[in-house]
């Protein structure tokens, strides 16, 4: 086994036992912290893989901001120090249900393309200037201009909507 | 004469050849790279000792007081005694406090930081690792900084310390919007210039080592300030220290820390102010370049921190000269002011770097007409603000003529774009 190996065994291991535990912490706060440790494991993937970039995007985006937000939305709805709840409400078989389909479909796919070759991986290197490749495909009408501006507007419609909805009536007069 | 140009490289091939007579290769390189991430955690660590003293004197001449004097020459001495005393102290721990994430929080604010020392060069070939996400590395570190802190208040079971946790949240995710805002002009800038990785901290200081006028702080003065705006108000000092004012809620998130956990949020504090300051000369005035910098790379590192000691002595004489910003002026501040500021200055910047581009133009030109389009944007929005104030004090006096009761002020900040009002009136 080569280092790489034995580091992404001991970074997937880590990510399932965070990711088991923050669907069973009793403590909503320890949860989300479960979930940072997740995510920071995830981030630990991309850099195995080589995507630096996507790396530094998952902490920023999902713990620099995702995660605070979910630890501040607890602390401020909840009973703050000792919040508790049940970890299970009435839908949960359906949410096994699809947590199963889903493992089923993925185990597939991954037993086709380890056993059958159904979907052959290209050995291609990853170019160097692959970032500047992204940034480029980002503000191209080819590539992901139109997605990347629909994107925009939808962000900006749910803030504008949050505003309207959050105001205080008596502000509006 | 090869050691004095490069010493860092001297000692690691060195160290490598010595390693490899009995390591693997790839073993030797991961030994190397430890080593490496200790001594740049050493030096970060180390560097508060020297920092503390530093702002309390200064802090004790701008007061017109000594400050520490006593222990040792010129009380050089007294951070060691203070951490020392720190380390006696009795380690507690409040009852219904979340151990684990009590204990947690002051080793992640430290953490945070001088993680991001890691990409900061301090010359051309002294630098922990020379990322090629370099500023977006700094910015997903930084936020790091804030989960500690709201962590450290939340698992304390204090509610000052919880008060200070809710203020965190507020004052220090809204202010990375324009700091990462802000952060798009060197990155833009540097790519104009013409480096291949415009991302990378050694690159950008590259991108800056030209001439005077090179400098991002001469091309883009708005970024510049707003940058080191946000970035003390991450830091959370003064006149930014909402989340642990002592007047209003005694420490805030620190209130329960003793002994050495909450020496190292202090530590954490300083340590992130100079940081802040390290990161401005780097991003902004052009890191370790300077005169005669090609012959003799050392240099470099006399020019980096003597230009980090300059923004450090800017965050020292803010803090000593500002009073402390209310709750609604610094919410009001960030988005009703830097946030737009910022958006229309990146928009001047990029339409002006591109219609008057440096291979037309050359430098210097090129840098003129950045200058002034910053300048129109800082007339613009000064002369903007200045209105809205005026507009907002005559509302303000015709529903509360002046001399009637001063009951106006509650409700002043509420419905107010404040910091405008905040702004005209100093």
């Amino acid at each position: 086994m080569t280092g790489l190996q034995i580091t992404f065994l001991v970074v997937a291991a880590a990510i399932l036992a965070s990711a088991v535990l923050v669907v069973t912490a009793r403590n909503l706060v320890h949860a989300a912290l479960w979930l940072i440790a997740t995510l920071f494991g995830m981030a630990i993937l991309f850099v195995l893989l080589q995507a630096g970039f996507l790396a530094a995007v998952q902490v920023v985006v999902y713990i620099g901001a995702i995660a605070i937000l979910i630890i501040f939305a607890i602390m401020l709805t909840r009973r703050v120090m000792q919040d508790t709840g049940p970890q299970t409400n009435s839908q949960w078989w359906l949410g096994g249900l699809l947590a199963a389909a889903l493992l089923a479909a993925i185990a597939y796919t991954l037993f086709r393309v380890d056993q059958q070759g159904a979907f052959p991986l290209a050995n291609v290197p990853i170019p160097d200037s692959s970032l500047a490749e992204l940034g480029k495909a980002l503000v191209s009408p080819d590539f992901y201009m139109i997605p990347l501006v629909v994107i925009g507007v939808l962000l900006a419609v749910g803030m504008v909507g949050s505003i309207a909805i959050a105001r205080d009536e008596r502000e509006k007069e | 004469m090869e050691f004095l140009s490069n010493p860092i490289g001297v000692i690691r091939d060195w160290l490598a050849g010595l390693l490899s007579g009995f390591l693997p290769p790839d073993a030797v390189s991961l030994v190397l790279v430890i080593l490496g991430a200790l001594v740049v955690g050493a030096l970060g660590l180390t560097t508060p000792l020297f920092l503390i003293w530093y702002e309390r004197r200064l802090i004790g001449r701008m007061q017109d007081r000594v400050g520490p004097n006593r222990v040792g020459p010129e009380g050089l001495f007294q951070t060691v005694a203070d951490a020392l005393k720190l380390l006696s102290k009795e380690d507690i721990t409040p009852i219904g406090a979340d151990k684990i994430v009590y204990n947690l929080a002051p080793i992640m604010a430290v953490v945070s930081v001088l993680t991001m020392w890691a990409v900061i060069p301090l010359a051309v070939n002294i630098v922990g690792t020379d990322l090629n996400i370099g500023v977006l590395y700094i910015v997903s570190v930084g936020s790091l900084g804030t989960l500690a802190i709201m962590l450290g208040g939340w698992a304390s079971n204090n509610k000052y310390a919880l008060l200070g946790a809710f203020r965190t949240v507020a004052q220090l995710v809204c202010y990375e919007v324009p700091m990462i805002l802000a952060l798009i002009v060197p990155v833009l800038l540097a790519s104009s210039v013409g480096v291949a990785n415009p991302m990378s901290m050694q690159e950008v200081v590259a991108a800056q080592s030209g001439a005077w006028h090179e400098w991002f702080l001469f091309k883009a003065p708005i970024a510049f300030l707003i940058f080191f705006i946000a970035s003390v108000a991450e830091t959370g000092r003064a006149p930014f220290d909402l989340l642990e004012a002592e007047s209003e809620i005694v420490a805030g998130f620190n209130i329960e820390y003793s002994g050495m956990k909450f020496g190292m949020f202090f530590v954490a504090e300083f340590l992130h102010a100079f940081t802040v300051g390290a990161l401005v000369a780097t991003l902004f005035l052009g890191g370790w370049s300077g005169p005669f910098v090609e012959q003799a790379p050392l240099l470099g590192v006399v020019y980096f921190i003597l230009k980090a000691f300059a923004a450090y002595f800017l965050i020292i004489l803010m803090r000593a000269a500002l009073p402390r910003i209310r709750i609604d002026h610094m919410l009001d501040l960030n988005w009703k002011f830097l946030v737009p500021i910022m958006l229309a200055a990146i928009v001047a910047i990029a339409v002006t770097d591109k219609a008057l581009p440096r291979a037309t133009v050359g430098p210097l030109w090129n840098a003129v007409a950045l200058f002034a389009a910053n300048l129109v944007v800082a007339v613009i929005a000064v002369n903007w603000t200045s209105a809205a104030a005026r507009q907002m004090r005559q509302a303000d006096e015709s529903r509360n003529p002046p001399g009637a009761a001063p009951a106006a002020s509650a409700d002043h900040g509420h419905d107010a774009p404040a910091p405008a009002a905040s702004h005209a009136a100093h």
